[in-house]
């Protein structure tokens, strides 16, 4: 069973609302950088990246980031997961990260992107944004910046589909059988 | 993605395209301030090295330990092979370390193909003889995707020793697999009988160039040579080097490539090895990134 969460129109409204969360606890964009972590994040940090600069007149740097290096369960897999571009074309030494996902889980992504962000350089503090947080961590990792929370059972699945890979822009739950 | 890399003919074009595609995200890695990656942590690899190399046992060592594996070499004037143990023993040995790896260069054909079968270990060829050399094939592949965006459709001219050279095979498996169109040039005696189909035969180096996008030359591999190819270092410099005017023949922008180590005057002239079209040392460094992609995406 296939259940539509949110609208593209739903998922505007939350970066809108996460740019201004973000510029307002942030008292500004001046020490602020963007970093979305592959794919799904890539696309909504340079969305949120360009709504900041809207409301606000600055360019904030956007990096991406892939964290397939550091997972915690590449010892496990037979297969390992494909490595995509990591692009992080700033100095994030005593800046602001502001980190991106599609969907908050287990916390073991961000874990591995903390991890991952540590080899960059030593960023004064790092934030999190996320679209969905649909529970179940299993490390003690919490977002700063949440477009909905969705409570899931774990066997479902929690899609994020955004324009910038072809497809029609919207959240589905799948129930996993 | 199989278990070992022991021959260019064994990767299947989707597979070659992947093992570049991952090589260019290695590479940004190795832009950073901190090269090193946790990803193979607590995995093993041997350097089985049985013929001396420098360059390619650098680059393996380096590509190893920026995956975090713990790495171990093992050489043939230090290991018990001179104490005339048999190959089969050394691997079994050595394998029962407990390895995730064995990466090996022999100066017979077929080594790596045999330790493969019989270890549980995944085994990368470093050069076997006059047979193959896969990974300089992918590093080939992976600078000239670079710097031309594309290898399907380029004119590839391999020159100099062909016969003698597992580089130039490795490379003519793995350009045809991506649709480069390539062409062999060089002297009747050091080109093989039968090349694979498909691919040119020029005995003539002016006509070689033309039209060439990227020149591959290759090291007179003299060491290997047990009679005369060629009369002398000078004549073959005359003939088939790659000097200035022959390199201005081919296409603008050809690029020059050389597996190294360079014999400058013999087969490549100095001021060519050092020219801007020349990518013999961005070659070096897609070497390491290519080695951690092929050891990261083996599957044991």
């Amino acid at each position: 069973m296939i259940k539509e969460l949110l609208s593209k129109q739903d998922i505007e409204r939350i970066i809108s609302r996460i740019a201004h969360e973000i510029i307002e606890k942030n008292k500004g964009p001046e020490k602020l950088c963007l970093v979305g972590i592959q794919r799904g994040g890539v696309h909504l940090a340079r969305r949120l990246a360009s709504k900041i600069t809207a409301i606000e007149g600055v360019e904030v740097p956007v990096g991406s980031l892939d964290i397939s290096l550091y997972r915690d369960d590449i010892s496990f897999r037979k297969k390992h997961p494909v490595v995509r571009r990591t692009d992080i074309p700033f100095d994030i030494s005593e800046k602001v990260i502001i980190l991106i996902d599609d969907v908050l889980f287990t916390g073991r992504s961000i874990r591995a992107a903390l991890d991952a962000l540590m080899d960059f350089g030593r960023p004064a503090q790092i934030q999190l944004a996320v679209i969905i947080d649909r529970g179940h961590r299993e490390l003690p990792i919490r977002a700063d910046y949440v477009g909905k929370n969705i409570p899931t059972a774990k066997n479902e699945n929690i899609e994020v589909q955004l324009e910038e890979e072809a497809v029609e822009e919207k959240v589905i739950l799948s129930s996993g059988e | 993605m199989p278990k070992d890399l022991v021959s260019m003919k064994d990767i299947a074009k989707e597979e070659t395209e992947a093992i570049i595609d991952t090589a260019l995200s290695f590479k940004d890695v190795l832009r950073r301030d901190i090269k090193k990656v946790p990803a193979l942590r607590g995995k093993t690899v041997v350097n089985l090295f049985f013929e001396p190399s420098t360059r390619t046992k650098t680059s393996f060592e380096l590509a190893e330990k920026r995956l975090s594996t713990d790495v171990i070499n093992f050489s043939v004037s230090s290991s018990s092979v001179v104490k005339g143990e048999s190959l089969l023993d050394t691997v079994r040995t050595i394998e029962a370390y407990g390895i995730d790896y064995l990466v090996i260069r022999h100066a017979s054909a077929g080594v790596p193909h045999f330790i493969s079968r019989i270890t549980k270990a995944s085994v990368v060829n470093a050069g076997d003889g006059i047979n193959e050399h896969p990974t300089q094939a992918l590093l080939d592949a992976v600078t000239i995707k670079e710097k031309k965006g594309t290898i399907a459709g380029l004119e590839v001219a391999i020159v100099g020793d062909i016969l003698h050279s597992r580089v130039a095979r490795s490379n003519v498996y793995c350009l045809m697999k991506l649709g480069a169109r390539v062409r062999l040039v060089g002297p009747p005696t050091l080109i093989p009988l039968n090349p694979p189909s498909g691919v040119k035969v020029f005995y003539n180096m002016d006509e070689g160039m033309r039209g060439a996008d990227v020149v591959m030359m290759l090291r007179i591999q003299l060491e290997r040579m047990g009679k005369s190819f060629f009369p002398s270092t000078k004549e073959f410099f005359k003939y088939w080097g790659l000097s200035a005017e022959r390199l201005a023949m081919a296409n603008k922008d050809a690029l020059v490539m050389h597996p190294g180590p360079m014999n400058r005057g013999i087969e490549i002239a100095s001021e060519v090895a050092d020219c801007p079209q020349s990518v013999i040392l961005e070659q070096v460094t897609n070497g390491i990134a290519v080695r951690m992609a092929v050891i990261y995406m083996l599957q044991g």
